[in-house]
């Protein structure tokens, strides 16, 4: 017996060699860490304490808007000089608030919280990797991230505020201390944040591509990858092309505000004096800006649409409807997105001829997203749904995506756009497509990974009262706004009670304001949820949703390496849910046909042929 | 003492929250509840939680969307106005169709196929012919509103009829400033370094287009002609956005741009239709430019053409307003050509 033992040990040393065991110390496995799924939590971590800080600026400032007559005296504490002797927020620093909301939830909450965490945690998993193609641009990546995010923290604190032009930051506003505030060291330090945070995108977009393509294992074709890998690596391609140009707008704004540059400045007087910048034109950050702006977007929300594909599936017991339909809206989307920019400046005084080409094209780009919606819900159609907290959440996605989405169809059409611009209407269209679609497919994958994340269940019921919360309070908050913009009221307004014409909706503001309020507060239920089942929560078993793909065939704790002996092969794709013929209702990826004869479809009793087990 | 009070509160309702929790956890593990067990009463909640929240969504958007119509609709007032308001609404129909469609499908799915023990889902991964419907039809159903939008967003911009009234409108922190042309129906040239305390807007006064150019106090149109608005700003980017009219336009520091159209109702017809005497039609502007931006607002009054005649010929030029302006104008470099010489001069003597 003791020989047996004792072969027994020999043979787990040996498995332990081939996943290359580095011990290293707490600085490197837990601060400075290569490994993914560690990077993969930081992003996490950080973009959940930014969706705090981006949620609670929106409280403040709805306060102002829902109750205008309050009187927020008890807000020093925390806000200083910021609320006036008369207990009202100033109005410069509430265009802060609305500046500094936008980049935090754009940038830091729903670009580095949503392709962070999951870009990183899921790639390597489930395409069967050990880990990224270079663990230590990776750990750059998120460290650069770090650097980003405590800028831009400290920019929130600083006595002249922080940038306030608005998240657009078009100059010659943002160029301009003498116009606003918030343009003069906030503004710097948002452009010296975002061009590290640019840094860390591109650095983690080079790894998530050069990883997709390289390091699939044996049997992963691209056709066999989930539709989250092709979401995330359509999403970095976007990413790698577009970033830079901001790059470009941000140094260029750079110039013209420390170096007496023209290219966005040209006949001014402000502040009582002529400025000598001549020749330039605002347009042309206009220009650069969207041309990142727009797919940006689409950086937003593809991800959160790709984690919504597995998750539909998953919990309908049934493929994802239209696999290859659903990869080919993911490149339409990808390469329309560059060709629509300026549908965001329909009303600059650009050539209309520029406005009507980008109608057209705007028009075009409706189609795709149409088609990923109607293929959600036909996954739908006569499957076994189980409504696990992720599900909830990813038919949320698919509802606000619609809602979200067919307003975009308005804004599109330049002859509408000349009423909507700027109104309300477009705050109730990004809030419900992409701030509240896309957060739900963050939320969402969260809920879903958690298990592989942490090695317990988060609550299931806590989970269903945070949906359902979450989701009628999301309604409730921006749906109104649509009426508000067609009844004219711009955006970025500090009060509405200026103008006949807007300060009739007193009643409406206070309701969204309290709903929001109470949405905010709903999200505490998921927080508590998701810092308590770290310790507490029932330990998960190894494959709880009973999916089909790699990331459930490692370890309840995957560790560095995240496959203790070889990495599986992969014989078919993701989706072999409730087949006609088998036992189980699933099939993992990494079964060969050749074991299962009676579900084979033709073409894959051929394959099976070819199979070497 | 208060603050103390609501903070001991919050944590004290925070911990009976959580204890509330910890104890329904309890309460399951010692019931021993399999996954199967609680999957299926809880599923059927939420399942049916969807049907609830599809039907209350519909009776609210349309309940609110046609009791409150007044309310969120602004009244049309200009030509275009009428053909967007149309286009509008259209795509609101053909829009709303979809959004209720779907939604209907999505939530009735939900609810229609949720988890039944004994069930198998269908496996259904693809249908080539119905995504060719569903990619086609909706392009189709898109490039109409487009076309028709297109049609209408080229007649908008095309160049303003030859009669049109020329109005100049300038932005700047925080307000408005307009300028007529005057008899001569020619606005003067402008310089922005021609700004001073007396002259905010810059006007090359001593130019012979200039002189009778007005900066009259609030800006009067003429119902039922064509007026262009020539818009510029002197500062940040700034939009002249008029609701009534369907107009918006960006007014941008070293980009001069324009709109134009044809107001239909005045001001006593619009007091007349929304039965409010004290109706004024409002320039707002709409586009972050400031701690005032919030407070950008000039009053625009449509008269009858009758009216706007006799307005205009009551207004005086600004020149003749202020007739120390062109004497104290100190010229830039301390070498004063001839010919500028001449040109003060005459302005001086024709005034």
């Amino acid at each position: 017996m003791a020989v047996t033992e004792v072969q027994l040990d020999e043979h787990v040393e040996h498995a332990a060699h081939d996943d290359h065991e580095h011990h290293g110390n707490f600085v490197t496995n837990y601060i400075f860490s290569q490994d993914h799924k560690v990077i993969g939590k930081q992003f996490l971590i950080a973009g959940i304490f930014w969706a705090i800080i981006g949620g609670g600026l929106s409280i403040i400032f709805r306060l102002q808007l829902g109750f205008p007559d309050m009187n927020l005296e008890w807000l020093r504490p925390l806000l200083g000089g910021w609320i006036t002797e008369s207990g009202k927020i100033d109005t410069e620093f509430y265009l802060a608030l609305v500046t500094m909301h936008g980049t935090i939830m754009v940038f830091f909450v729903l670009t580095a919280g949503l392709s962070g965490t999951f870009s990183n945690f899921l790639i390597p998993l489930q395409i069967g990797a050990r880990d990224m193609a270079s663990g230590f641009m990776n750990m750059l990546s998120f460290w650069f991230f770090m650097l980003s995010s405590v800028i831009m923290f400290i920019s929130l604190f600083i006595s002249t505020g922080p940038a306030a032009g608005g998240w657009t930051i078009y100059p010659p506003l943002s160029a301009l201390p003498q116009a606003i505030s918030g343009s003069g060291l906030g503004m710097t330090l948002w452009l010296v944040s975002m061009v590290f945070f640019i840094a860390s995108q591109l650095l983690g977009g080079i790894n998530y591509i050069s990883t997709i393509i390289n390091l699939r294992t044996k049997g992963m074709s691209f056709t066999k990858m989930p539709l989250t890998i092709w979401a995330f690596f359509l999403t970095a391609i976007l990413g790698l092309l577009s970033f830079p140009v901001l790059v470009a707008a941000a140094l260029l704004l750079v110039f013209d505000r420390s170096f007496g540059t023209s290219f966005y400045l040209s006949d001014i007087f402000i502040g009582g004096e002529a400025l000598p910048n001549s020749g330039g034109s605002p347009i042309l950050f206009q220009h650069l800006f969207w041309f990142l702006g727009h797919p940006e977007v689409y950086i937003i929300i593809m991800p959160a649409l790709g984690i919504t594909s597995e998750i539909i599936s998953t919990n309908s017991r049934k493929p994802i409807f239209g696999y290859r339909a659903m990869i080919g809206s993911l490149m339409g989307i990808g390469i329309l997105s560059f060709v629509v920019w300026a549908h965001h400046m329909f009303v600059t005084g650009m050539s209309p001829f520029l406005g009507s080409i980008f109608m057209i094209l705007t028009l075009i780009i409706a189609v795709p997203s149409a088609i990923k919606s109607f293929n959600y819900i036909t996954t739908l159609w006569q499957g076994n749904i189980r409504f696990t907290s992720a599900m909830l959440f990813s038919i949320g996605l698919v509802s606000l995506f619609i809602s979200g989405g067919v307003t975009g169809i308005f804004l599109g059409n330049s002859a509408l756009d000349i009423f909507l611009h700027d109104t309300y209407f477009v705050v109730a269209h990004f809030h419900l497509v992409m701030g509240s679609s896309a957060f739900f497919g963050m939320v969402a994958g969260i809920y879903h990974w958690y298990p592989k994340m942490f090695g317990r269940m988060m609550d299931e019921k806590l989970g269903y009262i945070h949906f359902w919360l979450t989701f009628i309070g999301v309604y409730l908050v921006f749906f109104p706004l649509h009426y508000i913009g067609i009844a004219g009221f711009p955006r970025r307004y500090y009060s509405f009670t200026n103008f006949d014409a807007f300060s009739d909706f007193a009643d409406l503001n206070m309701f969204v304001s309290v709903a929001a309020i109470c949405t905010f507060g709903a999200q505490f239920i998921f927080l508590f949820n998701f810092f308590y089942s770290m310790y507490r929560g029932k330990k998960a078993s190894l494959n709880p949703w009973d999916s089909n793909t790699l990331e459930w065939t490692t370890p309840r704790e995957p560790g560095h390496g995240n496959w203790p002996g070889e990495i599986p092969t992969v014989y078919r794709w993701p989706y072999d849910y409730s087949k006609p013929g088998s036992e189980s209702d699933f099939i993992p990826q990494t079964v060969p046909y050749t074991n299962t004869p009676e579900s084979n479809l033709p073409h894959e009793a051929e394959e099976a042929k070819n199979e070497k087990v | 003492m208060l603050n103390f009070v609501i903070l001991v509160s919050v944590i004290l309702i925070g911990a009976i929250l959580v204890t509330i929790f910890r104890a329904h956890t309890l309460v399951q593990v010692v019931r021993g509840n399999k996954d199967g067990e609680s999957l299926g009463k809880s599923n059927k909640v939420n399942a049916a939680l969807f049907l609830v929240f599809l039907i209350g969504g519909i009776v609210l958007f349309f309940g609110y969307s046609y009791t409150q119509f007044d309310r969120y609709t602004v009244p049309v007032a200009s030509e275009h106005g009428e053909v967007t308001f149309k286009l509008f609404w259209i795509t609101t129909a053909v829009t709303t169709a979809a959004f209720i469609l779907t939604h209907i499908v999505l939530f009735w799915f939900a609810y229609r196929y949720q988890h039944k023990a004994g069930n198998t889902a269908k496996f259904y991964p693809h249908n080539d012919k119905l995504e060719l419907i569903w990619t086609v039809v909706p392009a189709i159903v898109l490039a109409l509103l487009i076309f028709d939008g297109f049609r209408a967003w080229v007649k908008i911009t095309d160049q303003a009829p030859d009669n049109a009234e020329v109005i100049e409108i300038m932005g700047y922190q925080y307000a408005w400033a307009s300028r007529y042309p005057g008899a001569d129906g020619k606005l003067g040239p402008y310089d922005y370094k021609l700004i001073d305390f007396e002259n905010q807007m810059g006007v090359d006064f001593t130019n012979q287009f200039s002189k009778d150019d007005f900066i009259p106090r609030e800006i009067h149109i003429p119902k039922g002609k064509p007026v262009l608005f020539k818009i510029r700003a002197r500062d940040v980017i700034h939009s002249v956005y008029v609701p009534h009219f369907r107009l918006q336009m960006n007014a941008v520091p070293g980009m001069p741009t324009q709109f134009w159209f044809v107001p239909t109702k005045s001001t006593a017809d619009m007091a007349e239709e929304t039965g409010n005497p004290d109706f004024t039609y409002e320039l707002v502007c709409n586009k972050i430019c400031g701690k005032g931006h919030f407070a950008m607002r000039a009053t625009i009054v449509v008269d009858e053409p009758a009216e706007y005649e006799k307005w205009k010929a009551s207004q005086k030029s600004w020149l003749s307003k202020n007739p120390e302006y062109l004497s104290s104008l100190q010229p830039a470099s301390p070498v004063v050509t001839e010919a500028a010489k001449e040109e003060i001069e005459e302005a001086q003597a024709s005034l």
